[in-house]
Formats: structure tokens, sequence, C-alpha cells
């Protein structure tokens, strides 16, 4: 059913530091890795290992350049499904194969009976499916929906695979509809938001914005007191020393 | 967006198709046609074979063809499978027409002729609907998309049922709204492209990564050195030389010449000088038509090409 279920009390997610993130792609190589033989798999590449590589990932970093001079900062930006409340992708979709689960707010595709018309693609604002060319299929992230419930692995490492190789610990993964969960606290703490809202598609997936750097020089400017080699008496000396500190 | 040549062709021809079996359940039982079964047979039969090559091609789109049964499941929220819904349901009272316009007209063919017109101009509203509806893409999600798709339709529809009706002598009254409705069509497509070269983007750099409340957003590292599937398909770009050229060859070829030609044609009658300008503008119409739906792609921009760093004004 591409029609949506009544939104859920429970609704899992992640949640992003774009001030830890170093760009590192370990989570986009671990997804990757975890994913081409999981829920979705395979996840296919052309030509990998020469010109022309491309293939399906779940999840992308850019960065960016944001502000200019001492104010500018360098972003690095993971990009993947934000499982969004109202996604379009579902209800474009005209075989029923896109579908958002009920109890958790996932939104999956099932393979076996997707046509590949790719609407999906072009209805998801954010760029977080992409096409199967060699299965004729869409696929995209599925929250790692074959990790975070499965009892076959030790309960630690029941997270999304990008959550738990975040060597900067820039990922988080939890509930996003539990205001007392860690993840909702973290967004509440640190001002978290969701990317272009003005679409309307209410992703889950929070992103938390860059600290801002401290002003290298808040307030006037100090008095120039001597400077130490000028202060001719050892004692006093010493003691612009200590209190310099 | 990424134009491909199956959809281009698809919704042009079927749009056409539809079009036709609009006037001629339309206009067969008020009289305004050749009540022939010869003529309701042409007009009917080709009207149908366009819609089935269209719906053909709009399949070489697909990854799993041989699953399409599939997309009639989800009318509930889909355009897409309404749009194959009502285009299914279309063919039974279409196919009934064929076969009493050529059993002689009588009995329920009138009622299936007005019933294939409501059809045929349902599935192309659904059309219409499939891109209006995607909000990421601002010049699909456009309150003149929807007419537009009704309008260009009923145009090609109406041209090429002129083109019939000549041979008939008799293409007065389908020429004349071919003529009325190109201009329309001409005037329609002038004040799209001016609503949307003139409206803003729906997404920035800025909203698309959050990171707005720093300051301007630049890319600097892309995530992948070569090409990807968003990027072909969703980050289609064109020459603007050649956008304003084929804006001009579909304003032109596709509406403006061809609705002159086919009111030059009105005072010519049945003559053979007559029948060569309905040709031509029926000819031209297509073309142009192409050229719009190719355009209609081409000059598209999705939000996704935002975090591309592709200027959301371009």
């Amino acid at each position: 059913m591409t029609s949506l279920p009544q939104p859920g009390a429970k609704k899992l997610g992640l949640v992003i530091d774009l001030d830890t993130c170093v760009g590192c792609q370990a989570c986009a190589t671990n997804c990757k890795e975890w994913n081409t033989s999981g829920h979705m798999a395979p996840l296919p590449d052309r030509n990998p290992y020469s010109a022309g590589a491309e293939g399906v990932w779940f999840n992308r970093v850019h960065a960016y350049e944001a502000g200019d001079g001492e104010d500018g900062r360098t972003v690095h930006f993971p990009r993947s499904c934000l499982h969004c409340e109202t996604p379009a992708c579902v209800t474009v979709c005209p075989t029923g194969a896109s579908y958002k689960r009920a109890e958790d707010g996932i939104v999956l595709v099932n393979t076996d009976m997707c046509i590949g018309c790719q609407l999906c693609a072009w209805a998801c604002p954010y760029g977080a499916r992409e096409f199967d060319d060699d299965a004729g299929v869409m696929k995209k992230c599925t929250l790692c929906v074959d990790r975070i419930y499965n009892e076959h692995i030790p309960e630690k490492q029941r997270q999304p695979a990008c959550v738990t190789t975040c060597p900067a610990n820039a990922r988080h993964f939890g509930d996003l509809g539990d205001s007392s969960s860690a993840v909702s606290q973290l967004v509440a703490e640190r001002g978290g938001f969701e990317l272009m809202p003005e679409l309307g598609y209410k992703p889950v997936n929070r992103y938390l914005p860059p600290r801002r750097a401290p002003k290298a020089d808040a307030g006037p400017p100090k008095d120039a007191g001597p400077l130490p080699s000028q202060i001719s008496n050892p004692l006093l000396r010493w003691v612009d020393k200590v209190l310099s500190r | 967006m990424n134009p491909a040549p199956s959809i281009i062709f698809f919704t042009v021809a079927s749009g056409a198709g539809y079009g036709l079996l609009f006037w001629v359940g339309l206009l067969r039982p008020l009289g305004l046609v050749p009540a022939s079964a010869g003529f309701g047979a042409l007009a009917i039969g080709v009207a149908l074979v366009l819609v089935m090559l269209g719906l053909l091609s709009s399949t070489a789109h697909l990854g799993r063809p041989e699953r399409i049964w599939r997309a009639l499941s989800q009318w509930r929220s889909s355009w897409l499978s309404r749009e194959g819904v009502a285009a299914v349901a279309t063919f039974a009272p279409a196919g009934l027409f064929f076969v009493g316009v050529i059993g002689g007209g009588g009995g329920f063919t009138a009622p299936m002729g007005l019933l294939a017109a409501i059809g045929a101009t349902t599935t192309v509203y659904c059309t219409g609907m499939i891109y209006a509806s995607l909000r990421p893409i601002r010049q699909w999600h456009h309150p003149l998309v929807t007419p537009g798709y009704l309008l260009f339709a009923a145009f090609s529809g109406a041209a090429l049922l002129a083109l019939f009706a000549a041979f008939w002598g008799a293409a007065a009254v389908p020429a004349a709204i071919a003529a009325v409705l190109g201009a329309a069509a001409f005037i329609l497509k002038r004040a799209y492209w001016r609503s949307v070269d003139a409206a803003p983007p729906v997404a920035t750099m800025e909203t698309a990564t959050g990171l707005g409340f720093i300051g301007k957003v630049r890319p600097l590292d892309p995530p992948h050195t070569e090409t990807n599937y968003l990027l072909r398909e969703m980050a289609f770009r064109i020459g603007r030389v050649h956008a304003r050229r084929l804006r001009h060859v579909a304003a032109l070829a596709g509406f403006a010449v061809p609705a002159a030609l086919l009111a030059l044609a009105l005072p010519l009658g049945g003559t053979l000088a007559g029948g060569l300008f309905i040709f031509a503008a029926t000819g031209l119409a297509l073309v142009g038509l192409l050229a719009e739906r190719w355009l209609m792609f081409a000059e598209a921009t999705h939000t996704v090409a935002l975090y591309y760093g592709q200027d959301p004004r371009a």
C-alpha cells in the first residue's frame, strides 16, 4: 500500500553532527559494504576498476564551504534517506512497492514489486533513491532494518552500519518520536534542524549545526602593557608572567 | 530532468490519440464530422493505435516492464496508477465505439463515444497531474502544467481529425476547433514560460544543506568523482541558447504556424490547397509538440541538483 499509514509514535532516524563530521567517507563505505549483501542487495557497480566507475550508494558525503572570511566554515555533509513523515516517494508509487512502515516509520522498497518507473526518485527532493540498472528496480537506504532488529548480532551492534563505523561519533541513531530519547535530547540541546522544510516532506532525520568558532578577538583590545623583556625587576617580571597566564 | 525519448514519444503520441478520440467521440454524435463508417473507423482506429504505441513506448522507460500490471493497484494515492487505470478503462468504451461505428452507428454508439471522450480527458488529466504533483521540480509543480497537457492533447487531436475529415471534404469544424486551440496553446505556453522564468527557486543550497545561517553555501568537494544516477536523471543541463531556439520551434512550429495554417484552410473549403494546409499544420504541430515535450523535461530543475552545486536559477 502506498497510502501512508497512520503516523506512529516511533520515528526511527539518524542525527548527523555537522560539527564533528570529518568527511572521512567511512559511513558511506560501511553502508555500501553492509547493504550490498543486506536487505536491498546487491548494490551494483559499473566499471568499478576503470574510468566511468559508478554505482548505487545509499549515502553520499558532500563537502561545502559556508560563509566568508573568519566566519566561513568547511562542512562535510553526509546525505542519505531522511525517512520523511510525509514521503511523496511512497505515495507516487503506482505498484505498492514503496512503503512506509507504521511500526517505526522506516521507508522501504519491496524490490519484488517494483516496476522501475523511477517516479519515486523524481518525487524525492533529497536524492535518496538510486536506480539499480542491473535489477531494473529502485533502491534506497533501509536504515539497516536488517541490523537494528537483528538478534544474531551482539546488541551493541544493532545500529545502522553508518553509525557504528563513524570514527568521529558524528552519527547517532534512535527514536526521534520519543522526546526523552538520547537523540531527541541531542537535537534539542544543539538546535538540530531538518533539510528543506519548505518542501513539506517533514524529514525525520536531523542535522546538528556546526558550532560557531569562538571569536579569536572578543571585546575591546587589551591594554598594551610593557613587554616582559621591558620589565627589568625580576620579581615583577615573574609576577607579570604568572598574572598573564 | 533527463528527457527520456520513450516518455516524450509516449506523452505526445498518446496525447494526440486521446485528443483525437475525444473529438470523434464528442463531434460524431453531434453530427459535426462525417458519419460514414469509413471515416469513423479511420479516426477511432488511428486514435487507438496512437494510444497503444504511446503506452508501449512508456514501458521502455520501466526497469521491469513485465510487472506493469502491478501499476493498476495504487490508484488511491498515485497519479501514475490512476493514469494506468483510466487508460485501461478507456479502452472499453473506445472499443465499443469503434465496433458501433463500423456496425452502422446505431444504439450504444453515441453513449460509448461520449464515455470514450470522458475517459480520454481523464487519462490526459492524470498524465498532467503526475508531473504537476512533484514539488521538487518547480517547472512541473505549476498550475499551467495540467491545463497544458489537456490543451495540447486536444489541439493535436483536433488537427488530426481535421486532416482525416479533409479527405471527406468536411474539415471545417475540426479545423476551426484546432485553429482556436492552437492559438490558445500558443498563449498558454508563452504564459507558462514567462511564469516559470520569473518564479523564485523552490529551495536554495542554503536551505538544502541548512547551512544558510553561516552564510552563502558553495560546493567544495563532490561525493564522487564520476557521474551517477542522480546526476544523469535529475541534473540534466542544456545550453541556454538551445533552450531559447527550441522554445521558438515549439511555440511557432508547434502552435502558432499550425493555427494560422488551419485558419487559412477554412475559406479554402474542400480544395486540394485547403487539404495541404491542414496536412502541413498537423505535421508541424506533432513535430513542435515533440520539441515542447523535450523542453518540458530538459528545462525542468530538480532540488537534488542543489546538493551538487547547481544554481537553482539556471
